[in-house]
């Protein structure tokens, strides 16, 4: 290739800009995180430096963990977020075979339908969803909000999974059915694992707004049982906010296990998006 | 393909793969969407539901109590995502440019490092920035001191004239991997062979990206600003999470999706409304629906789409 493209002072400003960019992204983040583990004499005498032998303090933690029942937070969040993303990828993926696979009377208009959802946003109907969950005694159950998350992400579900689900090889399901194969197993042994990718791209778009969300903690399910690590959060800086170290715990708390969720995912996470959105 | 169409029979295998999600879909997502749009037509009167029509939407535009906090907050959006377009859109395209580089070392690890804002809650980055622009912590000012800009320094989350557009600054400084990721893809599929055609016609460096890479991925652009649009106008975790639900100060940052929650749920000395709650929900739906359109029908045909 040519060398019109490998300038070395492009290069040079290349990084610069990246390196000063990344900075600005994870800056907050790392304030955060090391001021957390400070003394509260630390956290405002030296703000920008790590914590040391004689300026590290857990007593942050010591306050949430005393005051906040994160742990529980944490399950509520672990529970609304891996049944929400089942439910999505189970109920999607049927949907989405039957719209690719089979041709019937409203086939496209079924699949329109459940396009719908995918730019208008769910939170519009939150007035009539909390009449609904209130009239079926759901308020404050984790239930309400798997089922909200779960009709929320279903229209994107639907959308990814058919376009993928039209590439899978017909041979192999006709080959199937001259087995004697029924539908439903033709469905869940031999379609179902060669969508697996698209499901996993799914799954992690789904799980970040899921697990961050606030307005449907915040309105569907704010007892203290059920509150997710995100409300949970929210709830418990607003009560201290005047107490800096279990402020800047609390939020490392709400911080550092989607941090590792992302550690461990990214790669399929950037690779999802990129390939989503080639179409 | 499908079985033979023996079309007096159902295929009931159908009918089960779709039933699931056909029946959560319509029961939690387009039934109350609509039933909100209905109820925006009622009110209580003593306990009893009343109709009343569009007496609601009479109130929320005409009655100033109501119409200048709509008008208000409907404004605010519109600047909120003014700043997200003409911020988030040059900055992503600018790092997606760069990062599309043909063999620019890291790239994986800046790309993944950019795009860690964009995982967290917005509570947290609420929270987490208004400890750093806070003048008691004075993380902002110490930075802006040691390059020689103190003077800038201001509350910027206190100011009513600045207040806005820091939030919406913050939304963009998370968001800003989702258009770079997008733009970015746009631009791995811009087949080699074209840009070398180019350079052959000695369309190098930066008029190789204002002429020929930028138009092959306006379609891109156009798909982020609409994203953009509908995250904007039912946005409300971080205006909440950062200013409470008065959206301070004056509510100044006060959004639409503010003004929902405060209408709907109440605060402080007022009561929740439902129904007026659900007027605004209607605005909103109205609103989104008014760009959803003019992006698909103004937008989008009139683009090319380039295929390779």
């Amino acid at each position: 290739m040519t060398r019109a493209r490998r300038n070395p002072l492009n290069v040079g400003l290349m990084h610069g800009i990246l390196i000063v960019y990344t900075m600005i992204a994870l800056f907050p983040v790392f304030v955060i995180l090391i001021n957390s583990f400070k003394t509260r004499r630390a956290i405002f005498r030296e703000p920008l430096s790590l914590p040391d032998a004689d300026t590290f303090s857990l007593i942050g933690y010591q306050t949430v963990m005393r005051q906040g029942d994160f742990f529980g937070y944490f399950q509520n969040s672990m529970i609304v977020t891996v049944a929400s993303l089942f439910f999505i990828l189970l109920f999607g993926a049927m949907a989405a075979f039957a719209l690719a696979e089979y041709r019937f009377r409203g086939n496209t208009l079924m699949g329109l339908y459940l396009a719908l959802g995918i730019m208008i946003p769910i939170r519009i109907g939150t007035v009539a969803i909390l009449e609904l969950m209130v009239s079926t005694g759901l308020v404050n159950t984790l239930l309400a909000l798997i089922l909200v998350y779960t009709a929320q992400g279903l229209p994107l579900a639907v959308f990814i999974l058919s376009e993928f689900m039209r590439g899978v090889s017909d041979d192999l399901k006709n080959a199937g059915r001259i087995d004697g194969l029924s539908e439903y197993t033709i469905f869940f042994r031999l379609v179902l694992p060669l969508v697996r990718p698209a499901m996993a791209t799914v799954a992690v778009f789904n799980m970040i707004p899921i697990w961050n969300d606030l307005w449907f903690p915040l309105i569907l399910a704010p007892a203290e049982e059920t509150k997710t690590l995100t409300l949970g959060s929210q709830v418990f800086i607003g009560q201290f906010v005047t107490d800096w170290n279990a402020v800047l715990s609390a939020l490392s708390m709400a911080i550092l296990p989607v941090l590792i969720l992302y550690v461990i995912f990214s790669r399929q996470l950037i690779r999802g998006i990129t390939s989503g959105a080639v179409k | 393909m499908a079985a033979p169409g023996k079309s007096s029979r159902i295929r009931w295998h159908i009918v089960v793969f779709l039933a699931p999600a056909v029946l959560v879909y319509t029961a939690i997502m387009i039934f109350p969407l609509f039933n909100t749009l209905r109820l925006a037509l009622y009110t209580e009167v003593d306990q009893v539901r009343v109709f009343v029509g569009l007496e609601n939407f009479r109130t929320l535009f005409g009655d100033p109590r109501w119409s200048d906090s709509f008008w208000n907050a409907l404004g605010n959006n519109f600047w909120f995502f003014f700043i997200h377009m003409i911020v988030q859109n040059p900055i992503g395209v600018l790092l997606a440019a760069i990062l599309s580089h043909p063999r620019l070392r890291f790239a994986a690890l800046y790309r993944s490092a950019i795009f860690t804002p964009t995982i967290l809650a917005l509570v947290v980055v609420g929270f987490a920035w208004k400890l750093i622009l806070s003048p008691i912590w004075g993380i902002a000012p110490e930075m802006l001191d040691a390059i020689g800009l103190k003077f800038l320094y201001a509350p910027w989350l206190g100011k009513e004239e600045y207040a806005l557009t820091t939030l919406s600054l913050v939304s963009v400084w998370q968001f800003i991997g989702i258009p770079m990721m997008l733009i970015y893809a746009a631009l791995l599929t811009i087949p080699e062979e074209i840009l070398e055609a180019a350079e052959v016609e000695g369309i190098t460096g930066m008029s190789a990206f204002w002429k020929i890479k930028l138009p092959l991925i306006l379609p891109s652009i156009g798909i982020i600003s609409i994203l953009t649009f509908v995250g904007n106008f039912n946005a409300f975790d971080l205006i909440y999470a950062a200013q409470g639900a008065l959206a301070g100060p004056d509510f100044s940052t006060d959004i639409l999706g503010t003004f929902l929650y405060r209408t709907f749920f109440g605060f402080q000395l007022q009561l929740g409304d439902p129904h007026m709650g659900s007027a605004i929900a209607t605005a909103m739906f109205v609103i989104i629906l008014i760009g959803v359109c003019i992006y698909l029908f103004g937008i989008q045909t009139r683009m090319r789409r380039y295929q390779f």
